[in-house]
C-alpha cells in the first residue's frame, strides 16, 4: 500500500478515536513527536524530583517529611512508567537518558527555578502540579494507547499532590505573620514561571497544530493557560494570597479573567540554558548517573554470573 | 523501670528516624531509578516506624508533648540512636553495608520484641516486622550482588565493610536502661541476640565473597547520646524549620 493511503487510514482511525498501539503502523513523524514528548515528560518527572528533594531533610514535621518523600518518590514512579511508554516506540531508556544529559532532550522549564523556602513545597503542589494536571488530564485521551494509559495513573497521583500542596499553603495562610509572608513571597516567585508551563502562545507554537490533528494534544496552550488562571484566581481567594499580576481582572464579556503579558524573553532564556538552576539540575542528574555506573555494571555482571552458574549446574546434572 | 522504658523507646525511635533521614538524602540521586524508589520506600517505612515509637513515647509522658517535640526539639545529647545509623551515605556501597548491618540486628531485635512481656513494645514491633523482613532481603541481596559483582564493586564493598565495622557491634553492648529492662524480663539481653545476628552476617558476607573484617573495638556511645560529629549536621537540617520558627504549626 502506498504511504499516502496508509497515512490516510491512520488519520481515519484517529478521527474515529481509536487508540494507536505499539505494533500498529504509524507515520514516522508521529512516532518521533511522541518520543520527543513522552521522553521530555519522563525527564521532567525525574529532574522535577530535585527541587522538592531539596527540602526532604528539612521538612518541618514528621507528617510533612513522610508526605514529601512519598510525593517525590511518586515522581520517580511516573518517570518509570513514562520511560516504559516511550520504549514501546523503539527507543531505550539509556538512549533517552543520554539525550537528557547531552542537552538534546529538554525537560520542563519550571524545574530550573530554586526552592528557597518551605512554602515552595506548597506552591509547587498548588501551581506547578496544578498546571501539570491541566496539561495532563487531556493526555489520558491521547491517541497513543501506552501514553494515555500511563497518564491515567499519573493524573490520579498528581491530583493528590496538588491537594497536598494546597493544604501546606492553607496551613501557612492560617499561621502567624511570618508564615503568611512566606506564602505570599513564594507565590510571587512561582506564579509567572507556572504560567509559562503551558508553552508559547498558540501563534508561536509550531508543533501544536499537527499534534492536535493527531489527537496527541486536545487543547491549545492558550486555552489551557486561560483555564489555569480562572481556577487559580478562585483558589487564591481561599488562601488569602495575591496573584502578582496587576492586569488580572474579570472580563464579563469573555467570561474569563484577563491577565498580563508573559515575559517570553525570560522563558526562552531559561529554555536555552540560562535559568537560575539549569546547570545544577543537569549536573545533579549526570552525577547520579555517573556515580551509579559501577552499581549498574556490577548488577549486570552478577546477573550474568548467576545465569552461567545455573547453566553449568544444568550441564553437570 | 518506666524511666528505662521511656529511654529505650527513644532509642528505638531515634534509630528509625536517623537512618530514615539518611536514606531520604538519596531521593533523586540513586544509581538507577528502581533503586532510588527502593531506598525511598525503606526510608518511608523507617520514618513511619519512628512516628509509631515517638507517638508511644509521647503518650507515656506526663507532659502534653507530641511526636514532633521529640523528633525536632531535643539536643544532640538526648538522641539515643546507634552511631552506625548516623554515618554518611558516602556512596551506594556504604549505604548498602550500613543498611545490612542494621537490618541484620533490627530483624532479630523486632523478632524478640514481638514476644516482649510489654504490650506497647510488642504492638509496635509487630507492626514493623514485615517491613524489616523486606529491608533485610533488599540489603542482603545487594551485599551479595555488589560483593560478587565486578572487581570494582567488590573493592568498594570491602572498603565500606571494613570502615563501618567499627560501628557494627555497638547494638550488642547494653546501656543501663537496657540492662534494667533485661532484669525486669521486658527485653532479651542484646548480647544474647548477638549470636544469631553474627551468624547471619557471616553467612551473607561469605556469600558476597567479602573478607570478614578483623575484630575491632566496637565504637559506642550512641545509646547514651555521645555521637559522632556527623550527628550535629543531621540535626541542623532536621531541626532547621522548628528552630527558626518556634511554635509555628506546619
Amino acid at each position: 500500500m502506498k504511504t499516502e493511503s496508509l497515512e490516510q487510514r491512520f488519520q481515519d482511525r484517529i478521527d474515529r478515536e481509536e487508540r494507536i498501539e505499539p505494533k500498529d503502523w504509524m507515520p514516522e513523524k508521529y512516532r518521533k513527536t511522541l518520543i520527543r514528548q513522552i521522553s521530555q515528560h519522563a525527564h521532567s518527572e525525574i529532574v522535577g524530583m530535585l527541587p522538592e528533594g531539596n527540602w526532604i531533610t528539612r521538612a518541618p514535621s514528621l507528617r510533612r517529611k513522610a508526605a514529601l518523600l512519598a510525593k517525590v518518590q511518586d515522581e520517580a514512579g511516573h518517570g518509570l512508567y513514562l520511560y516504559a511508554a516511550a520504549e514501546t516506540l523503539g527507543i531505550s531508556r539509556d538512549e533517552m537518558i543520554e539525550q537528557l544529559h547531552d542537552g538534546t532532550a529538554k525537560y520542563s522549564n519550571i524545574f530550573n527555578y530554586p526552592t528557597l523556602t518551605w512554602a515552595d513545597m506548597g506552591t509547587i503542589g498548588w501551581l506547578v502540579d496544578g498546571a501539570a494536571i491541566m496539561n495532563q488530564v487531556p493526555l489520558c485521551r491521547c491517541s497513543y494507547g501506552p501514553y494515555a494509559r500511563a497518564m491515567v495513573r499519573v493524573c490520579k497521583e498528581e491530583s493528590f499532590h496538588q491537594r497536598q500542596g494546597f493544604e501546606i499553603l492553607l496551613t501557612l495562610s492560617r499561621g502567624n505573620r511570618e508564615q503568611r509572608e512566606m506564602l505570599q513571597e513564594s507565590v510571587n516567585r512561582w506564579w509567572w514561571p507556572s504560567m509559562m508551563m503551558f508553552g508559547p502562545n498558540d501563534a508561536d507554537s509550531p508543533h501544536s497544530q499537527q499534534s492536535m490533528a493527531w489527537k496527541i494534544k486536545r487543547f491549545s496552550n492558550d486555552e489551557l493557560r486561560q483555564k489555569f488562571v480562572d481556577v487559580c484566581v478562585e483558589q487564591a481567594k481561599i488562601l488569602n494570597v495575591t496573584i502578582p499580576d496587576r492586569d488580572l481582572k474579570w472580563n464579563e464579556e469573555r467570561g474569563h479573567y484577563d491577565f498580563g503579558k508573559i515575559d517570553w524573553d525570560e522563558f526562552w532564556r531559561v529554555v536555552k540554558g540560562d535559568g537560575p538552576c539549569n546547570r545544577q539540575r543537569l549536573k545533579a542528574r549526570i552525577d547520579a548517573h555517573e556515580n551509579g555506573a559501577w552499581v549498574r555494571d556490577a548488577a549486570m555482571a552478577f546477573a550474568k554470573k548467576q545465569s552461567e552458574r545455573k547453566q553449568a549446574q544444568k550441564i553437570a546434572s | 523501670m518506666s524511666d528505662s522504658k521511656k529511654k529505650y523507646i527513644l532509642h528505638l525511635a531515634d534509630n528509625a528516624l536517623i537512618l530514615g533521614h539518611r536514606l531520604s538524602e538519596w531521593c533523586g540521586h540513586g544509581p538507577v531509578l528502581e533503586q532510588d524508589i527502593a531506598m525511598s520506600n525503606i526510608a518511608l517505612d523507617l520514618i513511619g516506624q519512628a512516628r509509631n515509637w515517638y507517638q508511644l513515647r509521647a503518650r507515656l509522658d506526663e507532659a502534653d508533648i507530641t511526636e514532633d517535640d521529640l523528633a525536632y526539639l531535643r539536643d544532640i545529647r538526648q538522641y539515643r540512636n546507634l552511631l552506625l545509623l548516623e554515618q554518611e551515605n558516602q556512596d551506594f556501597a556504604y549505604t548498602v553495608v550500613r543498611q545490612f548491618l542494621w537490618d541484620s540486628y533490627h530483624h532479630a531485635l523486632l523478632s524478640d520484641l514481638m514476644d516482649s512481656s510489654d504490650q506497647d513494645l510488642r504492638a509496635v514491633a509487630q507492626k514493623s516486622f514485615k517491613e524489616v523482613q523486606y529491608h533485610l532481603k533488599w540489603s542482603s541481596e545487594w551485599m551479595i550482588r555488589l560483593g560478587d559483582g565486578t572487581e570494582i564493586s567488590h573493592q568498594k564493598m570491602q572498603t565500606a565493610l571494613n570502615d563501618l565495622w567499627y560501628y557494627a557491634d555497638e547494638c550488642f553492648v547494653s546501656s543501663e536502661y537496657e540492662e534494667e529492662l533485661v532484669k525486669n524480663n521486658v527485653i532479651t539481653d542484646p548480647s544474647i541476640l548477638a549470636k544469631a545476628v553474627k551468624k547471619m552476617r557471616e553467612e551473607i558476607i561469605q556469600r558476597a565473597t567479602l573478607d570478614f573484617p578483623e575484630e575491632v573495638y566496637a565504637q559506642r556511645g550512641g545509646k547514651e547520646g555521645i555521637h559522632t560529629e556527623q550527628m550535629g549536621y543531621i540535626l541542623a537540617d532536621l531541626q532547621y524549620m522548628q528552630r527558626t520558627y518556634p511554635n509555628a504549626k506546619w
